[in-house]
């Protein structure tokens, strides 16, 4: 049943401090390739800070201290001399506000890959419809690749953003709460998609929905004040879970 | 009420001065309020008086002005000599005086006031912000009387070693020390707009493994396109109207040329020379400061529309 692989992403005795502030205490953690895991927990907790460790994205933040290792594909991200452009373009990111950049939808797309220093045309050409494909708005906007991305729904947007994040072609996406933002019928497609995308990619999820996790996720993280209380496969975390702070957290009686 | 509350018991006595005191006290907030409100508002109408008057006391001298001189001549004619025996009423020479100094100090101010936008919103560390900051708008501060002695007598020399054909009254010296003048307007606006682009974008950015200086240049640059373009534009308007340095620097000549080494005139120092000099009041030659003038307010006054029209929709839409 259980199969000993590398396990993608990986964190050991992970600490994080905002100034004084402890935000991640002391965080293991072993995420397998393919796998969609979910985090959840109350707001604060620090899940999105750990989802945020893995493409570096605290590193703009003033005062913030990591102590530990944030390990991909078994090399640690922040001390081996992997570049920090080079680790964004493979641990790709969707955030919780869909943030299309003002330009059109093709632009957009492309953009990861100009920046990679990618200008060979048609090749940008076929993997911004490739994209756009696996990102399930292709049929969408396939008529309008010249108009602006802003004059897209909500919905659209956060599926241009997730095509943007897999046009560069990581293995990894972490997603921060991708369908918080959209009505209901954007946000079930926004799963449907992160069941499709499963197949090739690892996924990290932070949400806040707890029904969200149990449908999209294999396995499920509880975060609880900077701690990792539980981790465990999703339908153990939500049918029997272990821990007394995640049943109470999953049924509602806090967070 | 008033007389029979001293027979009343202690404690009702209190209860009855409390609620007249705070009769009272209602009575009084609300005339404060209503006097407070017709000052400010006669405030506030003080500048729109004052705009107004000015508009009309330019408009009927310029109408006087232009019962001698035709529109057409005006527009037209490549001379301006109102102030000699052959008199001409081109306004063209005054025109391109300006022109010239001013966008000499844009080819200044834009390209280094954006680079230091750039730097101070997306590079520089907030310490060296507060120091830079404060620094650079001390040039706002400076008394322009200054930047034009500073152009005359220190850049128009330093200026000949470079080009030695150059006349010690030019546009090119006060358009650079304008240029730097404005530098403050161009930096300032241009890092306020490129400071409220969203953190989500640079973040987007980021995550597809986008260095600093492309997701500087690639998306916040374009993404605040708008509110620098008004800052631009604001800054030429602030140009265009500049007095001191070029009624100083710039040799008070009207000269119909795009050489920046020659001297020029330009309408602002125009303005000054006849109002400062003998020319007696009433007379042809001096109204036709009336007509620089208006040309000048309806220059600055588009400027400024345009401008404002940019920063409103700039901040009503990408400012989120």
């Amino acid at each position: 049943m259980t199969i000993r692989q590398m396990p993608a992403l990986e964190t050991r005795n992970l600490n994080l401090h905002y100034g004084t502030n402890h935000a991640l205490k002391n965080i293991s953690l072993c995420i397998s390739e393919n796998f969609v895991v979910a985090l959840i927990g109350p707001s604060g907790c620090g899940k999105s800070t750990y989802l945020r460790l893995f493409n570096r994205m605290n590193d703009m933040i003033d005062g913030v201290r990591i102590d530990g290792d944030v390990l991909f594909n078994g090399k640690d991200i922040y001390k081996s001399n992997l570049r920090v452009e080079h680790v964004r373009k493979k641990i790709g990111m969707v955030f919780q506000k869909p943030n299309p950049f003002p330009k059109t939808i093709f632009e957009n797309v492309a953009y990861g890959l100009k920046v990679n220093g990618i200008s060979n045309k048609k090749f940008i050409e076929e993997t911004v419809e490739k994209s756009l494909k696996q990102a399930a708005l292709w049929e969408e906007v396939k008529d309008n690749l010249k108009k602006s991305a802003l004059a897209l729904s909500g919905g659209q947007q956060q599926r241009l953003c997730i095509a943007r994040a897999l046009a560069v072609e990581p293995s990894v996406l972490l997603m921060d709460e991708p369908a918080s933002a959209l009505d209901p019928l954007s946000s079930a497609k926004i799963e449907e998609l992160i069941y499709e995308l499963k197949k090739k990619y690892t996924i990290l999820i932070v949400t806040h929905n707890m029904q969200q996790a149990a449908r999209v996720s294999d396995k499920t993280a509880f975060f609880y004040l900077g701690q990792l209380i539980e981790y465990n496969d999703t339908k153990q975390i939500f049918i029997n879970p272990k821990e007394e702070r995640t049943q109470n957290y999953i049924t509602g009686r806090f967070g | 009420m008033n007389g029979s509350s001293t027979l009343l018991p202690v404690s009702e006595t209190t209860e009855s001065n409390r609620s007249r005191f705070s009769f009272n006290r209602d009575t009084y907030v609300v005339t404060r309020e209503k006097v407070v409100h017709v000052i400010l508002l006669m405030c506030a109408l003080v500048s729109v008086f004052t705009t107004l008057g000015i508009i009309l006391v330019l408009l009927f001298q310029t109408l006087e002005f232009f019962k001698e001189v035709p529109l057409l001549d005006f527009l037209t004619d490549t001379q301006w000599t109102p102030l000699f025996q052959d008199k001409h009423f081109g306004i063209l020479p005054l025109l391109s005086g300006t022109l010239l100094t001013s966008l000499i100090a844009l080819s200044v101010s834009v390209p280094l006031g954006l680079i230091i936008a750039i730097y101070l919103s997306e590079y520089a560390p907030p310490f060296l912000r507060k120091v830079l900051k404060p620094f650079l708008e001390v040039l706002a501060g400076i008394p322009t009387i200054v930047y034009g002695y500073f152009a005359l007598i220190t850049v128009t020399p330093l200026l000949q070693n470079i080009f030695p054909s150059l006349s010690g009254f030019n546009a090119l010296s006060p358009g650079i020390v304008m240029g730097i003048m404005i530098l403050p307007l161009v930096t300032s606006l241009s890092e306020d707009s490129l400071r409220v682009v969203p953190k989500g974008l640079r973040e987007g950015g980021y995550a597809l493994g986008a260095s600093k200086l492309q997701v500087s240049l690639s998306i916040v640059f374009p993404s605040a396109f708008s509110g620098i373009v008004a800052s631009v534009i604001l800054a030429f308007s602030r140009a265009i109207g500049e007095t001191m340095i070029v009624a100083i620097a710039a040799g008070q000549l009207p000269n119909l040329t795009a050489n920046p080494l020659q001297p020029v005139s330009t309408m602002t120092s125009y303005i000054v020379q006849v109002s400062q000099g003998d020319t007696p009041y009433g007379t042809l030659a001096y109204n036709t400061i009336f007509a620089v003038a208006i040309t000048l307010f309806i220059f600055t006054f588009l400027l400024n529309i345009i401008s404002f029209r940019l920063r409103k929709r700039y901040f009503s839409s990408g400012g989120d």
